[in-house]
């Protein structure tokens, strides 16, 4: 199929939708809003499910009920409607059904702003609704990886009876850019040995949440987890660049992590060994590619739109072993390359002592530099 | 089911519908003629095969143990956001919602409000009995003026706990709405009206005239602190002059209904 001109908003429903997708419920929120737009006029005319619900609560839980039948199924929203939508996370990570949601990060806490962010990383990998339950989060960094990393997200969701979480933030959302689609596939509705779709004949089925036996709790925790272990076995996803030879390392997701190619590629051509290591599944994080190379390069730079949230399960892989220095710019502001050039300058000659805390650090030449772009 | 009749001696029985789970409901609470009656109108309509129901969180959180057709069961006041996902993917499946005062008309409130504009062809029954049960009797959004419950241990002041909400009414005035009645638990007579209403309810959704409603009085002696007599007689004397029974919206459509 040729390479046609997206938006990335209108990519993802579009990629959505010919992965097989059923059914879409959703809400307006900037800087998400034209995946809704887009699926009001392409779902109804392919004769499937559209619903602007009337809230991101409202939506995921419609979302949670068309799962349970076993259709495939989403919902997009950006940050503050995330926060509502995760008591029904929660809740569908409970019952163990899949589903795929979109968040199209903006500046926060609170309301924040419409600009680009990375400021829900945590939310996203370690949890934000209530309970004990892993999920598989995927960042893209450009239009043509949001189409195929959605699409992906399918399949793993059905395959692990998961949530999947595309972290994208306001720019892959917003801009345009030359990418391919997947060829168009018929709704995708597989007849799920757990589905419940009425009886018909067989044994009656029920799907919840509640466990209100402990122990049977505990069980229920104890199966997410061995799900976990194989997630993290097989699904590990990463892109990097020049690191056969690389004496340092940048590491940086989704948006900071392609600005960071354009710092790493300048800092080359002034002949510093430097690669890029851009992880795509951030949970499963790719603990054990950061953990080899702690072992043979000199000094890792962590790049985010954000306070350093990524940073912690760097530090986690690197166990002190090498300098490391942060770099994020965080509220809605997307870093310059020539930002990222000079901390790959400051990490190169003159890195941080391994037990200096690379936030602190960062803290206080932000508190120098005041923060203006 | 062991049999301690004979077949031939039998004159009344569980319906189909209903499971032998035991129930966990307290004596003389009227949750269970509530399921019993929806039993018998899903067994009558032939339809418990491609029945999904949606239990909310309150006293009728169990609901799923009791009915023999496949069930999910929602988080808190979501079971309409819950029933839309799936009667919109299986629009052929028999979709209801069964919801409590707290979940319906508390905390779901946008959920119902909006499943009743839309109107989404689902079933809701909707439990009314003025106070939160499962938790231990706080006050409702549906509590009396004047009420006791543990969380308006002076009784309901209306001056800053607010006036009830008369949920029927409200949802009457979507034009989404096809059917939207109040009917009671608390005598034989009222029982054998308020099935005629989910049957019609139910046969509002099957024949896809939009959102059908049943709100039902109904007892919680336990935590009204009333015997189970006691109880039904305040349905009847104090409940039903503030919840008046009645139709309050059957659409031209669901008014041709004959069943």
């Amino acid at each position: 199929m040729a390479r046609e001109l997206w938006k990335g908003n209108e990519a993802i429903a579009e990629a959505a939708i010919r992965a097989g997708l059923q059914a879409y419920f959703g809400y307006p929120i900037t800087p998400q809003t034209e995946v809704l737009e887009w699926m009001s006029r392409r779902m109804p005319e392919l004769g499937r499910v559209f619903v602007q619900a009337e809230s991101e609560v409202a939506a995921i839980n419609m979302v949670y009920g068309a799962a349970c039948t076993g259709a495939r199924v989403m919902s997009t929203s950006s940050s503050p409607g995330i926060s509502l939508m995760m008591e029904g996370i929660s809740y569908i990570a409970g019952t163990e059904v899949p589903i795929v949601l979109i968040n199209v990060m903006r500046g926060g806490p609170g309301l924040g702003n419409i600009a680009p962010s990375q400021g829900d990383y945590h939310q996203a990998v370690r949890g934000g609704g209530h309970g004990d339950y892993p999920r598989i989060v995927l960042a893209p960094s450009s239009v043509q990886e949001a189409i195929d990393l959605t699409v992906l997200s399918f399949d793993l969701a059905e395959k692990y009876r998961t949530i999947v979480m595309l972290i994208a933030d306001g720019s892959i959302g917003q801009m345009m850019e030359p990418a391919e689609m997947p060829p168009m596939q018929p709704v995708y509705h597989r007849q799920w040995d757990w589905a419940v779709t009425g009886k018909m004949g067989r044994e009656r089925r029920v799907l919840s949440s509640i466990y209100l036996d402990p122990y049977q709790e505990e069980q229920t925790n104890l199966r997410l987890m061995q799900r976990w272990k194989q997630i993290q076995a097989n699904e590990v996803r990463y892109r990097e660049y020049y690191l056969d030879d690389a004496e340092f390392v940048v590491i940086g997701f989704g948006t900071a992590g392609r600005v960071a190619l354009s710092a790493v590629r300048a800092a080359r051509q002034e002949g510093l060994k430097v690669g890029l290591l851009r992880p795509i599944s951030v949970s499963p994080f790719p603990y054990a590619i950061v953990e080899n190379l702690a072992q043979r390069v000199s000094g890792f730079l962590v790049v985010e739109m954000n306070t350093g949230q990524m940073l912690e399960d760097v530090q986690l892989a690197n166990k002190g072993r090498v300098p490391l220095l942060f770099y994020g710019r965080p509220g809605g502001v997307v870093p310059f390359p020539d930002e990222i050039l000079q901390e790959i300058h400051r990490l190169v000659k003159t890195p941080p002592s391994p037990d200096e805390d690379p936030r602190l650090a960062w803290l206080e030449r932000m508190a120098q530099t005041s923060g203006g772009a | 089911m062991t049999t301690l009749v004979a077949p031939s001696n039998l004159v009344f029985t569980r319906p189909e519908g209903l499971t032998e789970f035991p129930t966990h409901y307290c004596p003389g609470c009227t949750h269970g003629i509530a399921h019993r009656l929806i039993a018998e109108v899903l067994e009558e309509m032939d339809v418990l095969d491609r029945a999904i129901g949606v239990a909310p969180v309150g006293c009728a959180v169990f609901a799923y143990n009791y009915f023999d057709c496949d069930f999910v069961e929602a988080a808190h006041g979501r079971a309409p956001a819950m029933a839309t996902g799936i009667k919109r993917v299986l629009p052929d499946r028999v979709v209801f919602a069964y919801q409590g005062d707290g979940d319906l008309a508390s905390i779901g409130m946008a959920e119902i409000v909006h499943a009743a504009a839309r109107g989404e062809n689902i079933t809701v029954i909707f439990i009314n009995n003025a106070n939160y049960g499962m938790t231990g009797g706080q006050m409702a959004p549906t509590t009396l003026p004047g009420m006791k419950t543990t969380s308006s241990p002076n009784g309901r002041d209306v001056e800053t706990q607010g006036y009830p909400i008369r949920m029927a009414e409200m949802l009457a005035t979507l034009d989404g709405a096809g059917y939207v009645v109040r009917r009671s638990l608390h005598d034989p007579k009222n029982i054998r009206l308020a099935k005629k209403a989910i049957r019609l309810a139910f046969e509002t959704q099957v024949r896809s005239l939009g959102f059908s409603m049943v709100e039902l009085l109904s007892t919680c002696p336990t935590n009204w602190g009333l015997s189970p007599v006691e109880a039904l007689r305040f349905v009847e004397e104090k409940m039903v002059p503030y919840f008046p029974l009645g139709d309050y919206r059957v659409s031209q459509a669901v008014a041709q209904i004959r069943v």
